[in-house]
């Protein structure tokens, strides 16, 4: 009796507040309404505009300035080459942490680091690495594969700039790509990998016919997420390469700071943000899974 | 069987070594970062470069550190990430809650909403914002940075909360309200006791989000910088061991927060990718 009295208090206070849920994310979205949504349309407006009049002017000077084409291509190239590289990367982290290792808990630890690194830090620690006087030269000298130093950055060469850029994005933002693999990795039964073991897999059959597929979702969204950021990187660029390279987000910040006009700059955000969105639409149609595939 | 074992033992050993060599090619350049900030400032330009420990000093870190516009701009960095983790915890944590405590008609389209933020690029927010603060009266102020930091870490607060409480069982503070605790009451003495620590993970790394922003920081600022934004404006005028010292600064703390969190790390990023 007492109990079934309980009950009935107890559900009485929870019908009480059947509307809380939408008050407790009301803030949220208006926040995001005012912060996110609303700036996000005024940069379109602010795109398509020049002095109060609508035109296409501003996307007219991105096009015709002697910097877009270089942007473009550079950060089209960065994706390219970072994208296949870091994933394979984050694939043997992911396995490594996996596989149960003494020490794991250090090596996770170490392979983590990276994560809460701002991309400005990565480029700068890079910089010191790859520039002329700096400490990829004097280890190359020391172990006597150059005899002076090398110039790594050298503004006459696309893809010694593009190598440089690439692999302090690579280092910087790889733990992330890493993160979701892992994820991914724990949601697999143990039962698999083992049953393709018993029938005499070797670890590589394992990795190729068992664990990728069973990652796909994973490697979807950090694709997904890889790429949207691969779009908004800019300092790494700005602090290894100096004004030698440049990419899209480098060039919107360029046009807001430096020429201080933001409607160039905001048609540089927009571009950007179309990118991101019609790479993401490739990525979520390139890698779908279909019904039927799923269920066998 | 002793060739199986043998075998098996390469196998090992393997792992081991690339374990290794991954580790080194993380921290190998954290390595000399710091070797360069605590070098003196003659030997950040001598080449070829101290490769071990030798001649440590703090000349060069000290030279930056009362460099023109670092301590104004650290003290800065420091407010932005503050009121950025105070606007977006406060804001989003009742959504966290909500998600993870009700299954109200909606829920699941909120959810994608604010999952489906991380699509849009920062740099598209930072520009329009620059021309509606100065409206506001709060252009390059700390204000201004930390609203337009608080919107790119609003998402991730709301997802992290949410796996937060959804790890702290329903049953504990329905079992509170049955005891006549009121709703609220619940929620104070039982489930905001039990998800501190995984608040506190969320909020150090919104610390460090806003702390590591420079789009926004720069667009919006222009005498008050944040430290990021300042070291980029100087960046390619500035002297080595002001680079480097500068490098290593804003590196600095996220060594330090990625071990305080590392634990909360899987369930942070696995529920705000999923």
């Amino acid at each position: 009796m007492a109990a079934v009295a309980q009950k009935a208090t107890l559900a009485q206070k929870l019908k009480r507040w059947e509307g809380l849920p939408y008050w407790l994310i009301l803030p949220t979205l208006a926040y995001l309404a005012l912060f996110f949504g609303w700036p996000m349309i005024k940069s379109f407006e602010l795109a398509f505009q020049d002095g109060g009049d609508w035109t296409l002017e501003p996307f007219r000077t991105m096009v015709n300035d002697i910097e877009f084409s270089r942007a473009f291509r550079f950060t089209l190239l960065l994706i390219v080459f970072i994208v296949p590289v870091q994933f394979v990367l984050a694939l043997v982290m992911a396995l490594l942490v996996n596989a149960k290792l003494r020490g794991r808990g250090i090596f996770l630890y170490i392979f983590l680091l990276p994560l809460a690194i701002s991309d400005l830090a990565a480029g700068i620690v890079w910089s010191s690495m790859f520039t002329e006087l700096g400490y990829l030269n004097t280890v190359l000298e020391r172990i006597g594969l150059i005899d002076a130093p090398y110039i790594w950055i050298n503004f006459q060469s696309e893809s010694l700039l593009l190598l440089t850029v690439v692999v302090a994005e690579i280092w910087r933002s790889t733990a992330l790509i890493m993160i979701i693999l892992v994820a991914g990795l724990q949601g697999i039964p143990r039962d698999y990998t083992e049953a393709a073991e018993v029938f005499g897999a070797s670890f590589f059959q394992r990795v190729r016919h068992v664990i990728l597929p069973m990652l796909k979702p994973s490697i979807q969204v950090a694709l997904l997420l890889r790429i949207i950021l691969a779009f908004e990187v800019f300092s790494t660029v700005i602090a290894i390469t100096g004004r030698g390279a440049t990419v899209l987000a480098a060039e919107a910040w360029r046009w807001e700071t430096a020429n201080m006009d933001e409607n160039v700059a905001a048609a540089y955000a927009s571009l950007i943000l179309v990118l991101s969105v019609a790479s993401a639409v490739l990525v979520l149609g390139l890698l779908r899974t279909p019904r039927e595939q799923m269920q066998r | 069987m002793t060739q199986g074992r043998a075998a098996f033992l390469f196998a090992r050993a393997l792992l081991y070594a690339s374990a290794v060599i991954l580790s080194l090619w993380v921290l190998i350049p954290i390595y000399f970062i710091t070797l360069a900030a605590f070098s003196t400032q003659d030997a950040v330009y001598h080449y070829p470069k101290n490769l071990v420990p030798r001649d440590l000093s703090t000349e060069t870190m000290s030279f930056f550190l009362h460099s023109d516009g670092v301590a104004d701009s650290f003290q800065r960095s420091v407010y932005v990430a503050a009121l950025t983790l105070l606007f977006s915890l406060g804001v989003g944590t009742p959504a966290g809650y909500a998600i993870a405590r009700f299954p109200f008609r909606g829920a699941d389209t909120f959810r994608l909403a604010v999952v489906s933020t991380r699509a849009f690029p920062i740099v598209i927010l930072s520009i329009p914002l620059a021309v509606t603060f100065i409206r506001w009266g709060i252009d390059d102020s700390v204000l201004g940075v930390s609203l337009a930091h608080s919107a790119l870490a609003l998402p991730f607060a709301v997802l992290v909360t949410s796996s937060v409480f959804a790890g702290i069982s329903i049953e504990l503070e329905e079992a509170a309200m049955t005891l006549g605790c009121s709703r609220l009451a619940a929620f104070r003495k039982i489930a905001l006791p039990l998800a501190l620590p995984g608040l506190a993970a969320a909020a150090i790394f919104v610390f460090i989000i806003s702390w590591n922003e420079v789009f926004a920081a720069s667009i919006l600022t222009l005498r008050n910088p944040t430290l990021p934004a300042q070291l980029l404006s100087v960046l390619n005028e500035s002297t080595l061991p002001f680079k480097f010292a500068g490098g290593f600064f804003l590196l600095a703390p996220s060594l330090l927060v990625i071990f305080v969190i590392r634990k909360y790390i899987f369930n942070m990023w696995g529920r705000v990718v999923r």
